[in-house]
């Protein structure tokens, strides 16, 4: 056995624990695209709640009026599933280009994983909704989303976890400082995402 | 330069196996598809060199089935992991050498 083959043996076993057990082709650019679609959400969802009136003067509607709440609703779910079409579109361009299938044992059990934070959020954020408890809602977003994520970190990039503690951060100050609820949701959900998205693509994509 | 592989496992002297053994020390468990997937290998070559290493306890098989179709599962043993691990630390060993 030559030196250079004992380098290339190792080299290959490195590889494959990594490549066996942890998911490479999450998209950079998903996350940029999440943080822009969160951002106009965020946008769209301040306009329909302040109705063009600047935040300083008497707010003319609130949440909890029927009309505003399902204009909320239907923002919120749009925002979601633009990410994940985005999302799933371009991991699977980037599992293609590395040559990689896209659903694969590891992709499996890194969505199992989140899935169980995730279906728990969603389900309490529905309690929340059906008891009118609107104010702690960008809160319990922000923290289950963030439970999801560092669970799922030990199956993919280990940067998806400090993602995941930001999340959590704010979440807890936005519950900490209720009625701000939409300015953690817009950080946590646009600029963290944006900025995770960017350090992604130019620390593994490039 | 030509070394010695006296202290090397033979075990895992074959590439394959030595990959298979990679993957299932970095993985709770693997299934016959994936790893064929993974590996690159035919069926053939990879079920003769699971056998192999089943037959000197490095891994344990779980046959299941999911549905109708059959579901084989590999685990790596405690000896099999012990092993994989004394066979890196001869290959690091080696390259310590050479550097001297």
């Amino acid at each position: 056995m030559e030196e250079k083959d004992i380098y290339s043996e190792l080299s290959s076993i490195r590889n494959l624990m990594e490549r066996s057990s942890k998911f490479i082709s999450l998209s950079g650019l998903s996350g940029i695209m999440a943080g822009i679609y969160a951002l106009i959400g965020a946008f769209i969802g301040y306009r329909i709640v302040y109705n063009g009136y600047g935040g300083l003067r008497y707010r003319s509607n609130y949440i909890n009026e029927p009309e505003v709440l399902w204009q909320l609703t239907f923002v919120a779910i749009a925002v979601l599933i633009l990410s994940l079409v985005t999302g799933i579109w371009l991991t699977i361009r980037q599992a293609n280009k590395k040559g990689e299938k896209f659903w694969n044992p590891v992709s499996k059990r890194l969505l199992v994983n989140m899935a169980i934070p995730l279906s728990t959020g969603g389900l309490f954020i529905l309690i929340l909704l059906s008891r009118g408890d609107y104010g702690t809602i960008a809160s319990a977003c922000l923290i289950f989303y963030g439970l999801a994520l560092i669970a799922g970190s030990h199956y993919t990039f280990s940067d998806v976890k400090w993602l995941g503690f930001g999340q959590i951060v704010l979440g807890l100050l936005a519950a900490l400082f209720p009625g701000y609820g939409i300015v953690f949701w817009t950080i946590g959900f646009g600029v963290l995402h944006i900025l995770y998205g960017s350090i992604m693509h130019f620390k593994y994509n490039q | 330069m030509k070394i010695s592989l006296d202290s090397f496992d033979k075990a895992f002297e074959n590439r394959l196996r030595l990959q298979i053994m990679s993957v299932l020390a970095a993985n709770d468990y693997y299934d016959f598809n994936a790893l064929k997937e993974l590996l690159n290998a035919t069926d053939g070559n990879l079920a003769s060199h699971l056998k192999a290493l089943e037959k000197e306890e490095y891994i344990t098989v779980n046959k299941s089935f999911i549905g109708r179709k059959p579901n084989t599962q590999y685990t790596a043993s405690s000896k099999g992991i012990h092993a994989f691990k004394k066979h890196l630390e001869a290959l690091e060993n080696l390259i310590k050498q050479q550097k001297r």
